[in-house]
């Protein structure tokens, strides 16, 4: 769109051109975002329970309540995002079984409904049993609700940034350290020093493999393709640089010291800090890769 | 039936008429186009010359965005067309960032997604797409690539050797090509797009469509 204002008569002339612009902006960030935290609690809680099962119990009534919450969180914000919102329904009365959204669209239905199966087993059957049961499905659900995304970008032809297997890997991890910084967040001191500290390792393994991740897309991705390096300009020296660096140093290298730092003084009070940290900088980071190929011209 | 389109760029004068002739017939909102001009300047004063792309929806055989379509609103019609069923479209935005070629905007009037059809509509009364009809050089070849003695298939016969399509590499099998393409007309990565410095023009950036 071009304007040109003359300053005689004030006359505005209207043409259009082609400018690359963001579609898919904050509001996918926070899907994804909300997303990791709803799925990743229940696979850690999952471990948890299966680790420890004496010791965690108590997890089951708030991991659940937290992981609704979030997933429906992702929920809403991937059904506003939608400019036909309330035709949202098409998805289930015309499903397209080629297209990732779809897939996830019909996994994470499946997912809170077994959610809710889990809380009403916990909260009014009072039956553990049931709920592990409905927990270990939920695992397995999670997966593909977790993976879904990577698989619509990697449906994006063109966007060579978003690449197949790397954003299912970085899916995963994402999953693993909001998972990880939630419960520690969520439990309290009410965890032992022993899960306590696996939460620290997942949380700091989480943080190490992205940014191994990240750092190697960084440094190598240019070398692979032209649109690669061209995307990733926006993160060397260009307009998303300060945003990326924000991101990377929030969600994994605060995290990973602070994990360290928390494991050599045994202190949870810096695992709570590397847990903010952590969820804060998962946001960011996303919302820069999601955003950067959007800039790159098509045509 | 296969219809596809072809550009001889050697013809093409940038006069942008199909580009008029498309948002007349479409209705194509402003800050939105199915069919673009897009014009690069190469050289340097005083050894210049301008060339022009007509850029439109690549009609692909195995097209990004009908796949990546939740709800197939995107959709293939038995001449090749790649269609778009707006009454079933949720505007989720896929297509648009499946389609390597940027031919995909959601349309800020309906809300859904919108692209060239070939005039589907048109094609189906017997008439050609609108930018065909308007080009008055015939720059814009237009037929059934499943027929040798079309028009499009004859063209393509004829250069075989100087005929080119949008990102053969990504595998999309485009149903749209070009004769006397080249790099800087076909790759958008092989020029710089200086914004505020277009020709006559101040360019300021207005919502891509939609509610973002």
């Amino acid at each position: 769109m071009v304007h040109e204002t003359l300053a005689a008569t004030h006359a505005v002339v209207t043409l259009d051109v082609a400018l690359p612009g963001i579609v898919w902006g904050w509001i996918i960030t926070m899907n994804m975002w909300a997303k990791s935290v709803g799925t990743g609690i229940i696979f850690l809680a999952f471990f948890l329970l299966k680790k420890y099962p004496e010791q965690t119990g108590f997890i089951r009534f708030p991991v659940v309540v937290v992981s609704i919450v979030f997933i429906h969180i992702f929920l809403f914000f991937t059904v506003i995002d939608l400019h036909q919102m309330f035709r949202f329904w098409h998805i289930f009365a015309h499903p397209h079984l080629t297209s990732a959204i779809t897939i996830g669209a019909w996994m994470a239905t499946g997912f809170v409904g077994l959610l809710f199966a889990m809380a009403y087993a916990i909260y009014l059957k009072k039956d553990e049993a049931m709920y592990d049961k409905f927990l270990g499905w939920a695992v397995v659900l999670g997966i593909p609700v977790t993976l879904y995304t990577a698989g619509l970008m990697a449906e994006a032809t063109a966007r060579e940034l978003w690449q197949m297997p790397t954003e299912s890997a970085q899916m995963m991890l994402a999953a693993f350290l909001a998972g990880s910084a939630t419960m520690i967040l969520l439990g309290g001191n009410k965890f032992s020093d022993a899960i306590k500290k696996d939460l620290a390792i997942i949380l700091g393994l989480s943080a190490f493999a992205a940014f191994i991740l990240y750092m190697s897309e960084y440094i190598f991705g240019a070398m692979k393709a032209e649109e690669v390096a061209a995307t990733l300009a926006f993160v060397k020296g260009g307009e998303y640089t300060a945003m990326f660096w924000i991101g990377q140093v929030m969600a994994f290298l605060v995290p990973m010291a602070l994990v360290c730092l928390s494991l050599k003084n045994k202190s949870y009070y810096l695992l709570k800090i590397a847990a903010v940290s952590a969820l804060v900088g998962l946001w960011v980071s996303k919302h820069v890769w999601l955003v950067i190929p959007q800039l790159l011209n098509m045509s | 039936m296969q219809l596809g389109f072809l550009v001889d760029l050697h013809l093409c004068m940038g006069c942008k008429g199909c580009e008029i002739a498309c948002k007349v017939e479409n209705e194509v909102p402003l800050s939105t186009w199915r069919l673009r001009v897009k014009y690069v300047d190469v050289g340097t004063f005083p050894e210049t010359k301008r060339t022009f792309t007509p850029l439109r929806c690549n009609h692909c055989a195995n097209a990004p965005c009908e796949r990546i379509c939740p709800v197939s609103a995107l959709h293939y019609i038995e001449n090749g067309i790649v269609n778009i069923d707006k009454e079933r479209c949720i505007g989720c935005a896929g297509c648009v960032m499946a389609c390597p070629y940027g031919a995909i905007y959601i349309d800020p009037q309906t809300q859904t997604a919108d692209k060239c059809t070939y005039c589907a509509h048109r094609i189906a009364s017997a008439m050609m797409p609108s930018c065909v009809v308007a080009c008055p050089v015939e720059a814009n070849i237009f037929g059934d690539l499943d027929d040798p003695t079309s028009n499009i298939s004859k063209y393509i016969q004829q250069h075989e050797g100087n005929v080119q399509v949008r990102k053969p590499e990504k595998g999309t099998d485009p149903h749209h090509f070009y004769v006397g393409g080249g790099n800087v007309t076909l790759n958008p990565l092989a020029s710089v797009r200086e914004e505020g410095h277009q020709l006559f023009n101040k360019l300021t950036h207005l919502p891509v469509g939609g509610h973002h």
